[in-house]
């Protein structure tokens, strides 16, 4: 006190007022700072808990406790190694690149993402490739002193070895039905790369065998069903945010010889070193040719195109949120426009799925409550992100990676507030980033550049991960806990005849009807429809 | 040097003006930042157009929430600093620095993205300009005159009233 004193001595009332000045400003911009968020806090939770929708926790798959179980990969290309790696297993090669690679960019994380993975407690015991040079490939980096890896020469061999539990087929097409019912008949689980069939007949052999069969695991690979942004967008579904959907707009852009199916092919390859009849199955029985091997989705005789490889994606994300199920009609156009290369699957395609009596509840009188058109839209010649849009009565959601609602300006839901200008219609009311620690109703116009540009990754529980990291160890946990995989027979039997129903329609030309009652594709007297979704003709 | 400089009246309040208008914006963007919980720089670093890899860094996993802690902090340092006139060299300097690296993860260098912008900018932006100012806040200080550090230096300091 004595110093106190002693400093302030001499001090005069305008000296204090020099000093002290800044005291009330900070006050005051403090105070400002506080009351702002406070403000838009409240505004913020007062949508929140009107909306009510829960950035949802993932569904939890259980431990990955005991016995380590024995797993054969079918098929080793570009999707087996990815497969193989969200399992846990990389090859030399990727291992020795990837070092090179964060060598080169420290940013790059791929190499420790992959060593930060949890380790699936699996073996990879068995390996099918019909082309040497990637099944060697396989042996020599996975048959090691901790993992005894074999080399089947069919795929027959390796599920009747009784060496191998479960099962990843990552092949062409025309091989996913009859090599997962092989497996499923034996009992082995299955992890099948979409689309789940190649005919339609499949399609009900493969359902018939898994239903037969309950105890064999079974799992399409749709791994998007992971992706967080899209089980917080079934709460907001459920809580009937949009009002009726009438309309979903999905898309697929592309514009690179990779995603127009444009593989490389291997220098190695030959008739020496590729089995091409185990290759062809029965497929149009044609001369070997690498063309065919490596960028067999161009063609319907082993692939689907669009409608196989990249609509289903998009269905099932839909599926996953609406559980629409298989449309009443279908109809699609499109063509050859932008890779006229000898392939026979179009570039360009549209597809309008019509579900006339479904509907995802809403506001209005009932008679408004009933239909949907579910458009997708391809090209391979531009890739303009178009993105996903579901447009509902009264609202539109915009999904993604993030999701965004806006309110729509004709509401009836949020007149009043709408009219009272708590909704701006320019402002989505709800926004989720699985990449911040919540959700936001208000977002910053930086924000939302942030966001738009793919910038804030996919996240869970504040960890970047890998969705199909997460949709194996779903069905690994289905093997050893119980329960069923998110996309299983149902799902993908519903995926598979969409698919095929649009298929069916670009080929024909001609609007695709479903018999829900019979659970069959109409068809003509004489139409055998499965010739023509093969037909190899352009 | 700081405590010799003599101003006349008018530079003298011209240059306390300016101290706490930019006091003022960096106390009230750190304030903001404080008490909304889930604002992160990581967008803001992740999309940087010119020095990725240092901001990248800054992004990082393990680095996120330190960066965006010392952002704060040092945003209300600078703040308060500027605004009480306490050690405002210091605030200065912290104030310059962290606007340097905001203008650097975006610059409006010719050929760069410009990101969202309410103005149109050509290698100065605002960021720039405002370092600038900090910069002459730094070597005309007032904070003896107007300020808390007039009550540690009352004794030694004999401004003129010309």
């Amino acid at each position: 006190m004595a110093e106190d004193k002693k400093l302030f001595k001499g001090f005069s009332r305008r000296d204090l007022l020099k000093s002290l000045g800044g005291i009330p400003i900070l006050g005051a911009v403090w105070f400002a700072g506080i009351n702002h968020d406070k403000k838009s806090k409240l505004e913020r939770d007062f949508l929140l808990e009107k909306l009510n929708i829960k950035a949802t926790p993932p569904p939890e798959s259980g431990p990955m406790s005991g016995e380590p179980l024995r797993i054969g990969v079918i098929g080793f290309g570009i999707r087996g190694e990815q497969l193989m790696r969200s399992l846990g297993f990389a090859t030399n090669e990727w291992l020795e690149e990837m070092a090179e690679n964060e060598r080169k960019n420290p940013n790059d994380m791929r190499l420790a993402d992959f060593k930060a993975q949890e380790n699936l407690n699996v073996k990879l015991s068995g390996i099918c490739d019909i082309f040497d040079v990637r099944a060697e490939n396989a042996l020599r980096s996975f048959n090691t002193n901790d993992n005894t890896c074999k080399r089947y020469d069919t795929y027959l061999d390796m599920i009747h070895s009784g060496e191998i539990d479960a099962i990843i087929i990552a092949t062409p097409d025309h091989w996913h039905a009859p090599m997962a019912q092989a497996a499923i008949e034996a009992g082995i689980h299955v992890y099948l790369e979409k689309p789940m069939t190649h005919t339609i007949e499949e399609t009900y052999t493969l359902r018939e065998a898994c239903r037969k069969n309950p105890t064999a695991v079974f799992a399409v690979g749709h791994q998007h069903r992971q992706t967080q942004s899209f089980l917080t967008a079934m709460d907001a579904l459920e809580k009937n945010t949009l009002g009726h959907v009438s309309l979903i707009m999905t898309t697929t852009n592309r514009n690179d010889d990779n995603g127009a199916w444009q593989y490389d092919i291997h220098p190695e390859a030959s008739p020496e070193t590729i089995n091409w009849n185990a290759f062809l199955g029965t497929a149009p029985q044609v001369p070997f040719n690498t063309e065919h091997f490596f960028r067999w989705r161009k063609w319907w005789a082993y692939g689907s195109g669009l409608s196989g490889d990249l609509l289903t994606h998009d269905y099932d994300r839909i599926n996953c949120i609406l559980k629409m199920g298989i449309p009443k009609y279908v109809t699609a156009s499109g063509g050859i426009y932008t890779h006229r290369d000898g392939r026979n699957v179009p570039d360009v395609m549209h597809v309008n799925m019509e579900f006339p009596e479904f509907s995802t509840g809403g506001t209005q009188r009932e008679s408004k409550e009933k239909g949907m058109t579910f458009v997708y839209s391809a090209t391979l010649g531009n890739q303009f992100e178009r993105g996903t849009v579901l447009m509902g009565h009264d609202a539109s959601m915009k999904l993604g990676n993030t999701l965004s609602i806006y309110a729509d300006p004709r509401s009836t839901k949020y007149r009043d507030l709408l009219d009272d200008g708590r909704i701006d219609p320019n402002v989505p009311i709800f926004q989720y980033d699985p990449s911040a620690s919540g959700v936001d109703a208000v977002t910053s116009a930086t924000a939302k550049y942030f966001a738009d540009k793919g910038l804030l990754w996919t996240y869970r529980d504040g960890k970047r991960v890998d969705s199909t990291f997460l949709h194996i160890r779903e069905w690994l946990s289905c093997i050893r806990n119980g329960g069923e995989p998110s996309c299983g027979i149902q799902e993908g039997f519903e995926e598979a005849i969409a698919a095929h129903m649009a298929g069916l329609s670009y080929k024909i030309g001609r609007k695709i009807a479903w018999d829900e009652a019979s659970e069959s594709i109409i068809a003509l007297p004489g139409e055998d429809l499965d010739a023509i979704l093969l037909n190899n003709e352009v | 040097m700081n405590d010799k400089l003599n101003f006349n009246q008018i530079q003298l309040v011209s240059l306390v003006l300016l101290r706490i208008l930019i006091g003022w914006h960096f106390l009230y963007e750190g304030v903001i930042k404080l008490y909304s919980p889930s604002w992160t720089a990581k967008g803001y670093l992740l999309s940087a157009t010119y020095m990725e890899g240092f901001f990248g860094w800054l992004a990082s996993d393990s680095m996120i929430s330190f960066t965006d802690t010392l952002n704060i902090a040092a945003l209300i340092f600078v703040g308060v600093s500027l605004l009480l006139g306490f050690k405002s060299s210091w605030g200065s300097i912290i104030g310059i620095a962290l606007l340097i690296f905001y203008y650097l993860a975006h610059p409006p260098f010719p050929g760069y993205p410009l990101g969202p912008s309410e103005g149109s900018y050509w290698i100065i932006n605002k960021n720039l300009i405002e370092a600038a100012a900090l910069f002459v806040i730094f070597l005309f200080p007032t904070s003896s005159f107007v300020g808390l550090d007039r009550l540690f230096v009352k004794k030694e300091i004999n401004p003129s009233t010309t």
